[in-house]
């Protein structure tokens, strides 16, 4: 008996060293666990603001050169050193409104098909199609955009639409010709393939959180489905659609590759649709390389500062929307 | 774990084998335009030599910032730089290679060499005051050719390069008002069509439109089987965009007239000479920060200028004429020394 009360004392006094041993270890990969992922976190604050800082120190030569004539100025002339940034704030603005303008209505569409009215065995197809869709490259869709939609809209649609509206007040200047096959237009409809699975998805998914209570109510006092999907579920998670579409048109904005192939790279603003024009980021992706002067890069890196602005806007209002839809489903 | 092992060992012996073969590596970039060319004469050098070659085609522009910024043994660049730059950083600047600017049509019916355009035309065009094929001025000049009266869409380079700096510069030689509304640089504000990304991307773009004009070099209108036209040169003769005419350009220009053989090949004189030839410079450091280095890129040079013009024969590129290459291998052995001026080239050799 006296030797195992005082092998067990022993074994106490063992265990409580030991087990604070123990806590210390693990009190001790709890810091540097929490160190841990705190500096991850930090890290992307401070790529952040690196990139901001960067970007307005380098274009401050140019915003100094030029000032607000920058934002409005239309010439680019890498001769006399003269840039402004209208033509590709333009051309940035306006593609992006042509796709969202294709990509909401069919995205919503399709997205009220799947959740509502699409038979059961057809609906994993269609999805996986769409997300297919958004997994292909930008430059798959650039090189088929220039060598398979551009000859055709070239042949079919543009000369359609130039002789159709020639003859109307303000649609004839805003297609008129020569049918180039390339300009701001198919770059807009380019964009509009590639934005149309964001706002399709995303729809999908907060569709499928309109609680079918609800629908089922509403069907049950004799709504058609039309009626149940304008009056129940569109309103129910109309915040949770614009979040997705502003994500869309965050991806539009910055689209590059793409619209750097079908969109005819000219640095003017023209009324025509069917003209050739430039966006911000094909501006800098065609220019960048050979941008020999300070003047030149700075208003390059300037023309990045501005898209990073648009987008950010852009962004920052996506993200509320979608916080106030959680909130409210919470 | 033991196969592991002496996998790992062979593998460290096979490393340490071929590693003195890999201990030079000439570092170099710039310009997109030669790249095809001393790609091949790299591949050809490392198989004779075993000493290798690292070049970036990043664009000429990109090749002045690395050698400024000593990253690269030496720059490449289409656009040459002025003499009072070349002295400010103390580089030297030599022309490697030479190639040939043509412009290419998409007329329907029109084969290469059917349209014959004269220098203040072609500005014309690409001012956008000339807007259809018909027009009198090309129609004077093609007397018996069928023009259509199609508009025409002209198509230019988006990205900067060095043949667009060729092409400006030829137009503003030949056309006041081109010098005075747009003048040359590696790109310049377009009065009128559409850009395309390259070479390959204005190729592209033409044979895609219909009525189409734009400018490529010789060895991508070849290989995409373009309309090309021929020129007036400055003597008044029609040329057809061949070796012979760039040669007869190259061999006519005056390289002693600028320094850094900084001479524009545009509007040539001689009857032969194909108007819009265009040379691409090498920059080096006189004293360069690694002499060793310097001396095997200069060894590498020598031997393109030496063995490479067949090369350059079959991918459509010109090479330099021999009383260039022996004044520019005077300027070598005169100029390009170590930190204790000895002479790099002399001791590369």
């Amino acid at each position: 008996m006296v030797d195992v009360a005082l092998q067990s004392d022993l074994v106490e006094a063992y265990g409580v060293a030991a087990r604070a041993k123990a806590f210390n270890r693990l009190r001790g990969i709890d810091v540097f666990f929490v160190v841990l992922i705190r500096a991850a976190a930090l890290a992307v604050l401070v790529i952040l603001g690196g990139v901001i800082i960067s970007l307005i120190d380098g274009s401050l030569p140019a915003l100094r050169a030029f000032g607000f004539n920058f934002l409005v100025g239309e010439r680019w002339n890498p001769v006399t050193d003269r840039f402004g940034a209208l033509a590709p704030i333009y051309g940035t603005l306006v593609t992006s409104f042509i796709a969202m303008l294709i990509a909401v209505p069919v995205g919503l569409l399709i997205a009220v098909f799947l959740t509502e009215l699409c038979p059961m065995w057809l609906r994993r197809p269609i999805g996986i199609a769409i997300e297919l869709l958004a997994g292909i490259p930008s430059i798959i869709y650039g090189i088929w955009g220039l060598f398979v939609f551009a000859p055709f809209l070239q042949e079919t649609l543009q000369p359609s639409l130039i002789a159709v509206f020639g003859n109307i007040p303000v649609l004839s200047a805003l297609f008129a010709g020569p049918p180039y096959g390339i300009g701001i237009l198919t770059a807009g409809l380019i964009l509009a393939i590639m934005v149309l699975p964001f706002v399709t998805s995303i729809s999908r998914d907060v569709f499928d959180a309109v609680p079918t209570v609800l629908k089922e109510a509403a069907y049950g006092i004799g709504c058609t489905t039309w009626e149940v999907v304008r009056s129940v579920v569109l309103p129910y998670a109309r915040l949770g659609v614009i979040g997705g579409v502003m994500l869309g048109l965050g991806r539009a904005l910055g689209e590059t590759m793409a619209v750097t192939f079908v969109i005819g790279n000219a640095h003017r603003v023209s009324s025509s649709l069917l003209a050739p024009g430039t966006t911000i980021s094909a501006t800098i992706a065609n220019e960048f390389t050979e941008a020999v002067g300070d003047l030149y890069s700075s208003s390059l890196i300037a023309l990045g500062l501005i898209l990073f602005v648009i987008t950010f806007i852009v962004l920052a209002i996506a993200r509320y929307m979608l916080l106030r839809l959680e909130r409210r489903i919470a | 774990m033991k196969l592991f092992h002496s996998l790992m060992a062979a593998g460290f012996i096979a490393a340490a084998a071929s590693g003195p073969a890999l201990a030079i590596d000439i570092s170099g970039a710039g310009a997109t335009f030669p790249y095809p060319i001393y790609a091949k004469w790299a591949d050809a050098y490392k198989k004779e030599t075993g000493n290798g070659l690292n070049y970036q085609s990043i664009g000429s522009g990109g090749g002045i910032k690395q050698i400024k910024a000593k990253t690269v043994t030496f720059g490449a660049s289409d656009a040459p730089l002025l003499g009072k730059e070349l002295d400010e950083s103390g580089l030297i600047q030599f022309p490697m290679v030479m190639g040939g600017i043509v412009p290419v049509v998409n007329i329907e019916g029109m084969k290469s060499g059917d349209l014959v355009i004269d220098g203040p035309t072609l500005a014309k065009i690409f001012l956008g005051e000339i807007k259809t094929w018909n027009d009198p001025a090309i129609a004077k000049l093609n007397p018996s050719a069928k023009l259509p009266s199609q508009s025409i869409a002209v198509v230019h380079r988006s990205d900067g390069s060095g043949t667009t700096y060729n092409f400006a510069y030829y137009l503003a030689e030949v056309s006041p008002d081109w010098k005075w509304k747009v003048g040359f640089n590696t790109s310049v504000e377009w009065p009128v069509g559409i850009g395309a990304k390259g070479n390959e991307g204005v190729a592209n773009n033409v044979a895609q439109t219909k009525g189409s004009i734009g400018y490529v070099e010789y060895a991508y209108a070849k290989q995409n089987k373009l309309t090309y036209t021929k020129m007036v040169n400055k003597a008044g003769k029609t040329v057809e965009p061949t070796s012979a005419t760039f040669q007869a350009a190259a061999a006519n220009a005056n390289w002693d007239s600028a320094p850094g053989y900084g001479v524009i090949l545009a509007n040539q004189p001689g009857v032969e000479s194909w108007p819009m030839t265009a040379a691409t410079w090498i920059l080096m450091y006189k004293k360069p920060q690694d002499p060793a280095a310097a001396a095997e890129a200069l060894k590498f040079f020598a031997w393109s200028y030496e063995n490479g013009a067949k090369m350059a024969e079959e991918l459509d590129y010109i090479a330099m004429p021999k009383n260039v290459v022996d004044s520019v291998k005077k300027t070598w052995a005169g100029e390009v020394k170590d930190a204790s001026g000895k002479p790099l080239y002399a001791m590369a050799r």
